[in-house]
């Protein structure tokens, strides 16, 4: 074989995750990028889109257009797409829970367009068993939200045969702390669940295109040469588990595909202009072998620990994948890695061990039933992740080495280096949505919405209605109601009360000091230091809460600590009961300027006194504010020493409760 | 909030269910300065104080961990509730030794109106009496009956640590894992008392939960023990035999001499106390434990707890 290409292969698909306030300022925004030489959408919804709320709903106060693009109607959908030919355009879609819903809503969208559902070119996330585990968007139990997965399948295998149903995530896994062996078995396993799902729903003679259809959305840390190892360990497990598994022999249907969101977790608040190296590193690592090359790539930006990226940032990250692809001689080459030493034997490595962990999965029942298992191993992992950077052993630079910088003028800009929602946008949606309502004919709504409650406690598939649902000018809130109400709701596992204890003597010694002053404090008070951690409306960030609980633990406090997606009541609720002696609350959604004073207000009507403190992205401009309302401290990812954050918690709940500094 | 035992005591009277909070945060409370406020809040629940024996229904749920104790609560409480009866919760939970602290998880699997004052659940860790009850539980219990419906208590274990649970609640409720043999071995082998009422859950699991109430009957009636009702329950939607199971707790406590099972809780809780606070030393001052429930035998019926520690203390002296 050559080392040259006879031509350069085509670049991957380019896209930026794009959408926030409303579907016409969304839509304003992607064609912008598109005009820029962008090739594919990548539509970010707004939370209470993703877990299937009207923007009406009480849950979904503060949320609305915050973090993505509110989807209520057809008639966004419409404008969202407005101008923006879909039989030309490969749009991707980060929607899991109400995936059904809103691929309805675009088929729709797209036949007022006169472009045919055939001709469909696209993705829907779709993947509810990393929901659980990582994302925190889903709204129905496990048993039901696989099946709302298997009837997608197979409705676009015959009728949308063009669009990827599904993108298996091993991202959020690794945003959520996993290992790389943890990413491949993890994802695996859960391609399996799915897969073995649809084969209870179409013929056996479709799984060849079934298998062909099912895509991955993966990761790329900062550690890219053993990242690239692990895409190619990817790709062998995948071929392995459809000739083995499913008996697919059709050598292009075995291939592995995937796209990329480059890792975000390793992102810094301090210097972050260094995000920019790390970005571009990444980028390598899904790019550098052709044998395992990333079919789509979308690039966070070097602003991803302050708050969201400006069209400016995003601009940024694309001429990254522009210069990649365009002026480099990448694409000119066959693999680089073929007959690699090193290489071979990382992915021997990787296999190696995701073999033995797809083993233990497999003994839990599977990826739906090992949930659990898997969840407390995630948080297991980051707390180890954490632990290391704490103690110097990982190296982050800007972090925890090379700490001294100059100013950055990045950031200092009247905006703050940021994008910042109009907090008017809510009420304008539920305008809105008032408006779309008293519009459509009540009558066939009724009727829509009948029909989807009769086939969701039946065996056929949800589609039909569903597409119903949309044309009638059903809300996203009302569908999701609907299945709700068929299906029943569920909390996922929290992970935390399974992490490894800290032992005392064996972790740093600044710890062991945390504790006695627990100790101590408890002593004076009478009881254990207990502490509320708390996760305000729909935001399923959960890493930081989650870590703040272990770590607490750790530290010798009673934890209470009830997982994410509260309302400001049930948080007021448990801090009564539960009659802790401070509350930790977590945000980083960007709702935390609407939903921390509803949580103080909340707290002081069921006469909770104990102090508040919270933690997530907030930044700086909204620090005063909150500290006049109320909170008493405030962290943000640069406080990542957690043993630290220990220790000025028990001094604060010392303080409020007169009790003297330690002599 | 007061903390002044005798006013938490005359609240719970008068059917005050927003006193809860603070009465646990009381009855927690580990410092000696306390204890005076602990007695007060004792005395004025005691039978002499209410003219009898609290009414609320103090229920044991016990299990191995992770069989689905507390999502059964979730379920017991919505029916509960449903049924118009005021619920409290004390989940007791397995603490870190190692580090002290604990991760008090039972609360997240209870389902709730965040606004119905009339469920209540707090949550405690055991400290260093794994799988037994948490110092306070006894007290919290005993108090709490007075003023609410059902007070239930869960707890982690199987085998003999369900004697604690045992010693305060009206009625226990075992709950066992379909499938496993845990609970027929050690009924067989005279390990564990025989609970009031055995719990099957996840009886969504079909078959095999079926098959576990049967072995679970059987081994029941081989040791004569007909009347103990043996429930399989899915506590996950479709949620089933919840209501069956309600029957059988109520119909448990309708036939139990609660009298007689509150007055050897409270003399088990005033020799828990002192076990607790002078050590093995301090029980055999008073002849150990069999002296001491001698000593606590010759007591009024109606004594309440502070009374009965006092009375071993000064047999100590
Ligand atoms: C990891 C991550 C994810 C993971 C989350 C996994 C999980 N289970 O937590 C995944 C991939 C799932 C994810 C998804 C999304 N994400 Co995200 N994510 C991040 C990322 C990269 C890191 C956050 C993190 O976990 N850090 C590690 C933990 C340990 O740090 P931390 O939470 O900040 O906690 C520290 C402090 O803040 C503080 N703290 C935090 N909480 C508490 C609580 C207490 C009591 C105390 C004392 C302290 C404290 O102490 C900790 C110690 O250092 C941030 C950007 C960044 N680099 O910070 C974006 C970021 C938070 N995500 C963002 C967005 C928009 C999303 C999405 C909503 C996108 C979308 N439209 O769908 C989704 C949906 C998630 C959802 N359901 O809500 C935005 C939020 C924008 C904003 N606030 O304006 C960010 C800032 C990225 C960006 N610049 O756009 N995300
Ligand atoms: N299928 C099924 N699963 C259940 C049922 N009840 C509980 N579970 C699951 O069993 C797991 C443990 O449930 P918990 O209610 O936390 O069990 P627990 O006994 O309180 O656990 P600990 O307090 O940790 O000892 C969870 O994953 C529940 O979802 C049930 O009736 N059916
Ligand atoms: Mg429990």
């Amino acid at each position: 074989m050559s080392h040259r290409l006879p031509e350069p292969d085509r670049p991957w698909m380019m896209r930026t995750y794009a959408g926030h306030s409303t579907a016409a300022m969304s839509n304003a925004l992607y064609r912008g990028n598109l005009a820029k030489g962008q090739t594919g959408l990548s539509v970010a919804f707004d939370l209470p889109t993703q877990t299937g709320y009207d923007p009406d709903d009480p849950l979904a106060h503060g949320e609305v257009g915050k973090v993505g693009v509110p989807v209520a109607h057809l008639g966004d959908m419409r404008a969202l797409m407005d101008g923006i030919p879909l039989g030309d355009m490969n749009t991707s879609m980060t929607i899991n829970a109400t995936a059904a819903w809103l691929l309805a809503l675009y088929v729709v969208a797209a036949e007022e367009q006169n472009v045919e559902a055939r001709s469909l070119q696209g993705t829907t996330q779709n993947d509810i068993v990393k929901e659980f585990l990582a994302r925190g968007t889903y709204a129905f139990p496990p048993g039901p939200s696989m099946r709302l997965i298997a009837d997608m399948i197979a409705y676009t295998v015959t009728e949308v045969p063009k669009w990827n149903p599904i993108n298996i995530c091993s991202y959020h896994l690794q945003e959520a702390g996993a290992t790389p062996v943890q990413e491949i078995a993890y994802a695996m396993s859960n391609a399996i669940a799915v897969l073995d799902a649809v084969a209870e729903r179409v013929p056996a003679e479709r799984m060849g295109a079934v298998f062909s259809r099912i895509s991955f959305f993966v990761n790329a840390g900062v550690r890219f040469v053993e990242e690239h190892a692990k895409l190619r360990a990817m790709g062998v497990l995948w071929e392995e588990i459809g000739r083995e598994r499913y008996g697919i022999d059709d050598e292009r249907a075995l291939r592995f595909r995937y796209g990329v969101q480059v890792n975000s977790l390793g992102l810094t608040e301090q210097q972050p202009e260094n995000n920019v190296q790390r970005i571009v590193l990444e980028a390598l690592a899904v790019t550098l072998g052709r044998d395992a090359r990333a079919r789509a790539i979308q690039l966070p930006a070097w602003n991803e620990a302050l708050g969201l990226p400006r069209p400016w940032d995003q601009q940024w990250s694309l001429r990254i994948q522009q210069v990649l692809a365009y002026e480099t001689d990448l694409l000119e080459y066959p693999d680089l890695f073929e007959g690699s030493k090193v290489m071979d034997g990382l992915v021997a490595e990787l296999l190696e061990g995701a073999r033995a962990e797809l083993a233990v999965v497999a003994e839990h029942g599977g990826a739906v039933e090992a949930v659990s298992y898997m969840k407390a191993a995630l948080v297991d992992s980051h707390r180890d992740r954490i632990r290391r950077i704490e103690s110097g052993e990982l190296t982050v630079v800007g972090i925890n080495r090379y700490t001294e910088s100059e100013p950055s003028p990045l950031a200092t800009g009247e905006d703050g280096g940021i994008l910042t929602v109009d907090p008017g946008v809510e009420a304008e949606q539920r305008a809105a949505l008032r408006a779309w309502r008293e519009a459509r004919d009540a009558s066939a709504v009724d009727a829509a919405l009948a029909e989807l409650a009769r086939v969701a406690g039946s065996d056929e598939n949800i589609m039909g209605p569903t597409l119903a649902c949309a044309r009638a000018g059903v809300t996203t809130g009302e569908w999701a109601r609907t299945l709700r109400e068929a299906f029943g709701e569920y909390r996922a596992p929290t992970g935390v009360g399974e992490a490894t204890a800290g032992v005392r003597g064996s972790g740093s010694v600044e710890l062991d000091v945390v504790r006695d002053e627990v100790e101590r404090v408890g002593e004076a008070l009478g009881r254990t230091l207990k502490i509320l951690v708390g996760k305000p409306g729909l935001d399923g960030h959960s890493n930081g809460a989650e870590q703040i609980a272990v770590r607490a633990r750790d530290a010798g406090m009673d934890v209470v600590y009830d997982g994410i997606r509260l309302t400001p009541a049930q948080i007021a609720k448990s801090a009564l009961d539960e009659g802790v002696h401070v509350i930790g609350l977590s945000i980083l959604s960007g709702s935390h300027r609407e939903l921390i004073p509803t949580v103080l207000e909340a707290l002081a009507a069921a006469g909770v006194d104990a102090p508040v403190v919270v933690g997530g992205i907030i930044p700086d401009a909204d620090v005063a504010p909150l500290k006049e309302a109320g909170v008493a401290r405030i962290y943000t990812p640069k406080d990542f020493e957690l043993t630290r954050i220990m220790r000025d918690i028990v001094a604060l709940v010392a303080e409020r409760n007169g009790i003297a500094a330690p002599a | 909030m007061s903390d002044d035992g005798a006013a938490l005591a005359g609240r719970l009277r008068g059917g005050d269910l927003t006193a809860a909070p603070a009465v646990l945060n009381l009855v927690e409370n580990r410092s000696s300065a306390r204890r005076p406020e602990i007695d007060a809040l004792l005395r004025g629940v005691a039978p002499a104080a209410l003219g009898g024996e609290a009414p609320g229904h103090v229920v044991g749920v016990t299990g191995p961990p992770g069989v689905g104790k507390s999502t059964l609560l979730s379920a017991l409480v919505a029916a509960w509730r449903a049924a118009g009866r005021s619920v409290a919760v004390l989940a007791v939970d397995p603490s870190s030794k190692r580090s002290g602290g604990a991760l008090l998880g039972d609360r997240a699997r209870i389902v709730y109106d965040p606004e119905d004052t009339a469920v209540f659940i707090r949550s405690t860790a055991a400290g260093s009496r794994l799988g037994g009850l948490a110092p306070s539980t006894r007290a919290a219990a005993a108090a709490l009956a007075a003023a609410f419906d059902v007070v239930v208590i869960e707890t982690v274990g199987v085998g003999q640590s369900e004697t604690e649970v045992a010693e305060v609640a009206d009625t226990v409720a075992v709950v066992v894992q379909p499938g496993s043999g845990d609970a027929l071995q050690f009924i067989k082998s005279g390990i564990m008392e025989v609970p009031d009422v055995l719990v099957v859950t996840k009886a969504d699991l079909g078959q095999v939960a079926l098959r576990t109430r049967r072995d679970l009957s059987a081994a029941l009636r081989s040791l004569g023990e007909r009347g103990t009702p043996v429930v399989a329950v899915s506590s996950i939607a479709p949620v089933q035999g919840v209501d069956e199971l309600i029957a059988a707790l109520d119909e448990h406590r309708a036939g139990l001499d609660v009298a007689a099972r509150r007055l050897a809780a409270r003399r088990a809780g005033a020799l828990a106390d002192v076990a607790a606070e002078h050590g093995e030393a301090g029980l055999r001052a008073v002849g150990g434990r069999r002296g001491a429930e001698r000593l606590l035998a010759r007591e009024d019926e109606g004594a309440d707890v502070p009374t009965l520690v006092a009375a071993l203390e000064a047999a100590a002296r």
